[in-house]
């Protein structure tokens, strides 16, 4: 409807073509899509009003694929359909997620787990494309175009197998990358430019899933990144869980099926979040054998049995210092970002450790995404009179395997981004023409203890005499902070081909079926379009009947009214189904049900025009 | 974008090439030069630019590390000047230098053991003090009396105390987390 798609004013107009980019904060629990319009930058909010979208997929066996809230109340009843908190499996294997309680069914392969649904086998980063998918839908709906870009943010802790997940996932989602910002860099440009602060800073950032910390040196119009630390498996996540195993205890059960398991966790949630503004809490549940747990919940309780995970946190934070060579004293302030950094035992554990209390004066919830839509604003080429220059790190070691299974580091971890390496290798075997290479991540010695990233096969060499040949390998880190290897031999000049098998990532061929795939959902994608387009326009014809109803149903006799009440029933019913057409016939069924109405509304609103006036007034 | 990779890393930050720094203007034109040449500038262009933006910048931190650094900075300028330090190969280090190696050694190894921070930071604080002096010399040995293979043992010597410096920082970190 023509009426819907009126843009902000000077958006689609603009003199110098704004180009249109958007910034995705694609978090554990929540995630958002934010874009600057006129020179300010803010959360664009779906139908509802609401601007975080739960980061939960359903999967439906008629292959339908449910996003966000819609998708979020379907978790208690099909919970292993029911995707949520896939960040933690980007970029990891079935080993890394061996402890963790979820009601998922994994399919066992080397390599990135995959999860097994009843809409077919998805990787982690299909399931994350999805969200994404979502947020580009939103961003396209309410800019009112196609996005040339969208900077997408991920953990600064994040090593390159998570990032490269990442990267895929935005490219299966259909979005044109301009950057992967570090979610702590990209609050502190939300923060930096809008208090013009100067100084050394601390971004702690505890979300859902993932801890960060990174100390940032602000000086005009530069940020740079003096080291960043952090636990990619640290989380709100984890509070949830501690207080679900003493509820457990509390009540004296053992063990749950998967439903009730799903509902005690978000039980538990609930109690937590309750816990930063309560002295105590009721936790309430009844579990699918009728029995019935209640038990109640003091805020001191709570965080002593959670306070070894706000611990858990500090020392990231001192290993950063370290690293920038700094103490809690050189720190200007400290900026929390992340929902959980609301629980008061972690604001007091931070405010202790650098003896001033941290800032809070922005939305943690929101700053991530601000941040990132202002950096994409930059890059998508839309100058503003203050540009800044993002100076990033790269947060772990990179290195290669040694005999005896060490670990020699090739560049090391707060290494300023984008860096490279060259190393210089040679054959042991006479006539020998390929090597292979083992690239790992982490800041251990032995390569069992450090993040496997990639094995790389040299082929191609010129055959010589052992230890002749000399083959050069670059490593190099782009603004991303993702790994590419390049090699050359470098007596004959010839390029040895490198054939990679990334350890986590998805393969070139990989990306390419999932691609194909999508290609072959497009026409749901535009089916989903439709379903949208025909959902909010119904909802404008029912919220104007609705309000109509209120200021002027006197003019409608018992019958009328009930014939509109009657259509207005459906066109609601239809709305909540997903059905385009159904939503379509009904909302016209309700327009041509109430165009009596509308008409003597118009003669009312005349007449009491002409009430108030003289006839030499028109 | 024009860049030329053959000039030499003082030549990219306009620097006299000298083992003498401003360290001042060296991070003044490092700000200066990102602010041109970061792939953040390009990031709405074509492919080849993005490379170029990519290597450029690169070229760019690593001239910056380089010269910031009096260790990168000395054995660069000796190769600079076409001379080898040798610092894999001659290992042909003089006695008295070699006796003091030992002996800090045996002090980290001491402290080490007892665990404590404090101790440890101390003998940083020692190894620091040591460190400038050397690097002291190293500069007089490359500015005032050109005297480059003296200048390649200083090199060698500093890279000795720079293994001594990590291994103190890395049994710290061992007891700190
Ligand atoms: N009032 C509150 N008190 C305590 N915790 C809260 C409160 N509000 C939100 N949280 C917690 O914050 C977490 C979600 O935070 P946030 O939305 O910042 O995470 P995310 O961005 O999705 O995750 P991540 O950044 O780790 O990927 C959840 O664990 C949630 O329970
Ligand atoms: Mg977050």
């Amino acid at each position: 409807m023509a009426l819907l798609q009126i843009s902000e004013p000077g958006l689609s107009a603009a003199p110098h073509q704004h180009r249109l980019a958007v910034g995705i904060d694609l978090g554990t629990t929540n995630s958002l899509v934010a874009t600057v319009r006129s020179g300010s930058a803010a959360c664009l909010p779906d139908d509802d009003g609401r601007t975080l979208l739960p980061s939960v997929v359903h999967y439906g066996a008629d292959q339908t694929v449910t996003v966000g809230h819609a998708a979020q109340k379907r978790q208690n009843q099909d919970p292993a359909n029911t995707i949520v908190s896939v960040k933690r499996f980007m970029g990891r294997g079935l080993t890394d997620v061996a402890d963790a309680a979820t009601p998922y069914r994994f399919v066992d392969e080397p390599g990135m787990l995959k999860l097994s649904t009843v809409a077919g086998i998805k990787s982690p980063v299909e399931v994350s494309a999805d969200i994404l998918k979502a947020l580009r839908f939103r961003a396209e709906q309410s800019l009112g175009g196609d996005l040339v870009g969208a900077v997408i943010t991920v953990p600064a802790y994040f090593d390159d197998a998570q990032r490269q997940a990442t990267k895929d996932a935005a490219r299966l989602a259909g979005l044109n990358v301009l950057r992967l910002l570090n979610e702590p860099t990209a609050a502190a440009i939300a923060y930096g430019l809008d208090n013009a602060s100067e100084g050394t800073y601390v971004v702690y950032d505890l979300g859902g899933g993932t801890f960060d910390v990174s100390i940032l040196e602000l000086t005009r119009g530069v940020f740079e990144v003096r080291a960043t630390s952090g636990d990619s498996k640290l989380g709100g996540d984890d509070f949830d869980h501690r207080l679900y195993c003493w509820i457990l205890e509390a009540a004296g059960l053992s063990q749950l099926n998967d439903r009730d398991a799903r509902l005690l966790l978000t039980k538990a949630r609930q109690a937590k979040e309750a816990l930063t503004d309560h002295a105590t809490t009721q936790v309430t549940a009844k579990l699918s054998d009728d029995s019935v747990i209640d038990v109640e919940l003091t805020a001191e309780i709570f965080q002593q049995i959670t306070d070894h995970l706000v611990q858990k946190t500090i020392t990231p934070v001192r290993r950063a210092l370290r690293d920038a060579r700094l103490t809690a004293d050189d720190i200007k302030g400290v900026v929390l970002v992340g929902g959980a950094t609301r629980m008061p035992h972690v604001r007091r554990a931070v405010a202790q450790l650098f003896g001033k209390p941290p800032l809070t004066n922005l939305d943690p919830d929101k700053v991530v995404a601000l941040g990132a839509a202002m950096q994409a604003n930059v890059l998508a080429g839309n100058k503003g009179d203050d540009d800044w220059l993002l100076l990033d790190v790269i947060p772990l070691s990179l290195g290669l395997e040694t005999m005896g299974g060490l670990v020699e580091k090739v560049i090391p971890r707060n290494s300023t981004i984008p860096t490279a390496r060259a190393q210089e290798f040679t054959t042991f075997k006479d006539g020998q023409t390929a090597m292979a290479i083992h690239v790992l991540q982490g800041e251990r010695e032995l390569v069992t203890d450090c993040r496997s990233l990639a094995r790389f096969e040299l082929r191609g060499i010129p055959a010589m005499v052992a230890g002749a040949a000399r083959i050069r390998v670059t490593f190099q880190v782009d603004a991303d902070g993702l790994l590419s290897v390049s090699a050359q031999e470098q007596s004959s000049g010839v390029q040895a081909s490198i054939v990679v098998k990334p350890s986590y990532g998805l393969s070139d061929d990989e990306i390419g079926r999932m691609l194909s795939d999508s290609m072959a959902h497009a026409g749901d994608d535009l089916e989903a379009r439709k379903l949208a387009e025909a959902r909010v326009e119904s909802k404008s014809i029912v919220n104007a009947t609705l309000a109509a109803l209120e200021q002027d149903g006197d003019l409608l006799n018992a019958d009328e009214r009930q014939a509109v009440d009657a259509a207005l029933a459906a066109a609601q019913a239809a709305n909540a189904g997903s059905n385009a057409n159904l939503i379509r016939t009904a909302a016209e069924a309700l327009n041509q049900a109430s165009g009596d109405f509308a008409a003597r509304r118009m003669d009312r609103a005349v007449s009491r025009g002409l009430a108030g006036h003289k006839v030499s007034d028109f | 974008m024009n860049f030329d990779f053959a000039q030499s890393h003082f030549a990219l930050f306009e620097l006299p090439t000298s083992f003498a720094l401003d360290r001042a203007r060296l991070d003044a034109r490092y700000k200066a030069l990102q602010t041109e040449y970061h792939p953040d500038r390009y990031a709405s262009h074509d492919d080849a630019t993005r490379r170029l933006s990519l290597q450029i910048a690169t070229r760019v931190n690593e001239a910056y590390q380089t010269l910031k650094s009096p260790l990168a900075r000395g054995r660069y300028l000796l190769t600079l000047a076409g001379v080898d330090t040798e610092e894999e190969t001659n290992t042909a280090m003089p006695m008295d230098f070699l006796m003091a190696q030992m002996e800090w050694r045996e002090a980290i190894g001491d402290t080490k053991a007892s665990r404590s921070v404090d101790a440890l930071e101390a003998l940083n604080r020692d190894l620091a003090q040591e460190t400038d002096a050397l690097t002291q010399e190293l500069g007089a040995l490359i500015d005032d009396d050109r005297d480059y293979p003296a200048a390649a043992m200083a090199v060698r010597k500093l890279r000795f105390l720079e293994k001594l410096h990590e291994e103190i920082g890395d049994a710290i970190e061992a007891v700190l987390f």
